[in-house]
């Protein structure tokens, strides 16, 4: 053992300096992990990999698994699964698509009415928030394990997608609607920028504020200069997003028709970048969200508390099984927006939309370090999961991947990410 | 001395339950008053943690009712027992392994700031405190309870039982996993709240302290109960013959 003391010594420093930022381990390696698969894809493509295009199309490819993984946080952090997502989001895009080029452009007279996207999306929201709060019931008050009952929903809501559109294709979708998809609606340059400074000093606030109240009840807070370090990362983190974003230039001949739309005449050699998708922007707010909820509310306490150990939230005086109820309709809800983005992106409804989506969304949820065996997971790491797993897929579509050995290597990372952080949580001594 | 005189804070009438074929509890009544700590004795499955199960609102009993100030109760769950004062330190702790001390300590009664969020720096303030009283080596507030010695999470149980305000409070072998010096305090503990006029069934297998902390003793043997007793009254033989023999002594059958 003596070879290693020289080694646990290095550790031991580089340790010492991640305790004084405080930073968390686990959500480093992941970042780390994804930084470098991008490297690789990047070099691989000759630098195709990383172009503002592909960053931007890779950020909208991911919003839709991304929102529907942090409501499976939630889902597993109960002890729960639930492997009706894809099948849900189907059923919600069936609804809201028929909702609005059947529905409504009678009632409101007309095709793209400024109504008739709102009233979709709720429509939508409404009955995916429904379907959930049923399974939730089932799972919680009936007390059918959430495996059947979603296993059994995988079928009936497919299906149920099917009835409603008569297994055909709807489209083209609501011109606003469409807004959410990604491509067809955006932020623009300069209102990019502003929320971009927003998010910083927000997130400068919430790290000045969470330091005082640590102050208020003489609590260790850590060295200003950590302080500052973290601040300094996540403002350039944000705000080189939002430059690669704008970066990323819409192209001249759409630019043209912008103009004639408007009645004007584009200026020569003018350009104009795209900016933050409203899908992104969406994602980011919901992650926020639910963030908050998760750590700062009673009912992510209880949603953590139940996973970590049913009886004594229940001895705790929790109602186990309406926050059952309560977690699977913030699932359905989150599946009925996902769907709304989903079918946005492709600017119409197919019957196969959302397939194998619960796949996907349960591998970035595990990926981002949520346990099967409950309790424990995050919001950001399921979003940072779906990331990964989205970044995997396209990568390898550049490269030329055939399609067998994509999923056969979406496969074994899922396992293999498993199996790192068992052994990540092994070696830390976390449960 | 209790005075034994007024209406009972809790009077457990009657009650029955059981699992399948097992008479876990059989047709046992026991009251308690205001001041008064009664020890619940008895061997291993004697049924003694299902009967205080049946007031804390774990288990809801098959016939029976409890009387609380002399009214009758309706405790289906937890929660309604909370609603009457009723505090529980359960024999398994009913701790959640993946969060804090603070967080467990306040599990379904969070302090909440006026957004509604989770007050956790207010919250840990005050977890600091009680546990200061209670066990004052303790230093691990931000490690999830599964990283504590088995001590350290019954002195997390009790905290929370005794922060509450509890009327009535129920000690399920409180001190199975504490060391000399932290059960020395949980006995002070006791004492200090039966002062307050709290009223408190304490489960333990130990004669001795039960004779020490306790006014009467209330001996269970296979869901049945054996006798109520008071302890100044009777040896710690009189009690042991009484858990092994199943009977009351000849001197005090009367
Ligand atoms: N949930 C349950 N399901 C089935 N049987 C149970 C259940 N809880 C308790 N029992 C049975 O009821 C009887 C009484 O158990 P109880 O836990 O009340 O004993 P106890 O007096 O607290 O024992 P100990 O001193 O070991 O804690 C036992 O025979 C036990 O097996
Ligand atoms: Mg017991």
């Amino acid at each position: 053992m003596a070879d290693t003391t020289g080694n646990s010594s290095a550790t031991r420093t580089r340790k010492g300096l991640l305790d004084t930022l405080e930073v968390d381990t686990r959500l480093l390696g992941m970042i780390g992990a994804f930084v470098v698969l991008c490297l690789i894809f990047n070099f691989v493509t000759d630098a195709r990999f990383l172009t503002p295009r592909n960053v931007f199309n890779l950020s909208i490819q991911t919003v839709s698994v991304a929102l529907m993984a942090t409501g499976m946080v939630f889902i597993i952090v109960t002890r729960h699964i639930d492997l009706s997502v894809g099948s849900l989001l189907a059923t919600c895009s069936a609804v809201m698509a028929m909702t609005q080029t059947a529905i409504l452009p009678d009632i409101l007279g007309g095709l793209n009415h400024p109504m008739t996207a709102p009233l979709a999306l709720v429509v939508g929201l409404v009955v995916g928030t429904a379907i959930g709060a049923f399974n939730g019931w089932l799972v919680g008050y009936l007390t059918i394990p959430a495996f059947i009952v979603t296993l059994g929903g995988l079928l009936v809501w497919r299906n149920v997608a099917w009835y409603l559109t008569n297994g055909q294709t709807i489209g083209p979708l609501d011109e606003n609607f469409q807004l959410l998809g990604g491509i067809n609606g955006t932020l623009g340059e300069t209102a990019s920028w502003v929320v971009g400074g927003i998010a910083v000093i927000a997130a400068l606030l919430a790290l000045a504020s969470a330091r005082r109240s640590k102050r208020a009840h003489d609590f260790p807070v850590k060295p200003l200069w950590a302080e500052l370090v973290l601040g300094l990362v996540i403002a350039a983190a944000i705000l080189g997003f939002v430059a690669v974003l704008n970066a990323y230039d819409v192209p001249q001949n759409r630019l043209e028709r912008m103009f004639e739309a408007r009645g004007e005449v584009m200026p020569e050699g003018y350009t104009e970048g795209y900016g933050i998708p409203y899908s992104v922007l969406l994602l980011i707010l919901v992650a926020i969200v639910m963030t908050v909820v998760a750590r700062k509310t009673r009912l992510g306490r209880y949603i953590f508390a139940t996973g970590g150990n049913p009886d004594a939230a229940e001895l705790s005086g929790i109602n186990t099984r309406l926050l059952t109820v309560k977690v699977f309709a913030i699932m359905g809800f989150l599946c009925a927006l996902s769907a709304a983005v989903a079918s946005a992106r492709l600017t119409f409804h197919s019957n196969d939309i959302g397939t194998l989506d619960e796949l996907r969304v349960i591998a970035a949820a595990v990926i981002g370090g949520t346990a099967l065996a409950g309790g424990i997971g995050t919001i950001y790491g399921a979003i940072l999961g779906a990331l990964i797993m989205q970044s995997l897929q396209s990568g390898m579509a550049m490269v030329g991947v055939d399609a067998p050995f994509q999923n056969i290597v979406v496969g074994g990372v899922l396992v293999l990410a498993v199996l790192i952080d068992i052994l990540y949580r092994k070696r830390t001594g976390a449960k | 001395m209790v005075d034994r005189s007024g209406t009972p804070l809790v009077e457990l009438r009657d009650i029955s339950i059981a699992f399948g074929g097992v008479k876990a509890v059989d047709h046992v009544s026991v009251d308690l008053f205001p001041g008064e700590v009664v020890g619940l004795l008895g061997h291993n499955g004697a049924g003694k943690s299902t009967l205080i199960k049946c007031l804390s609102g774990a288990y809801r009993q098959d016939t029976g009712d409890v009387y609380i100030n002399g009214e009758k109760a309706t405790i289906n769950n937890p929660r309604d027992a909370r609603r009457y004062n009723i505090e529980t330190i359960y024999q398994t702790l009913a701790l959640a392994d993946n969060l804090d001390a603070a967080s467990n300590l306040f599990l379904g009664r969070e302090i909440v700031t006026p957004l509604g969020l989770v007050d956790e720096s207010a919250m840990e303030a005050e977890t600091r405190k009680v546990m200061g009283r209670l066990n004052p080596n303790f230093r691990k507030f931000n490690a999830p309870v599964s990283a504590l010695s088995g001590g350290q999470r019954q002195s997390v149980a009790i905290a929370r039982a005794v922060y509450f305000n509890a009327r009535i409070l129920i000690m399920d072998e409180p001190t199975a996993a504490l060391g000399p010096a932290e059960t020395q305090m949980v006995a002070e503990i006791i004492q200090e709240l039966k002062k307050q006029g709290i009223g408190i069934f304490l489960i333990d297998h130990d004669v001795h302290s039960v004779k020490r902390l306790c006014d009467r003793a209330a001996v269970m043997k296979n869901g049945e109960l054996v006798g109520v007793v008071d302890v100044d009254k009777v040896s710690t033989d009189d009690i042991l013959a009484m858990i092994i023999a199943g009977k009351k002594p000849e001197h005090l059958a009367a």
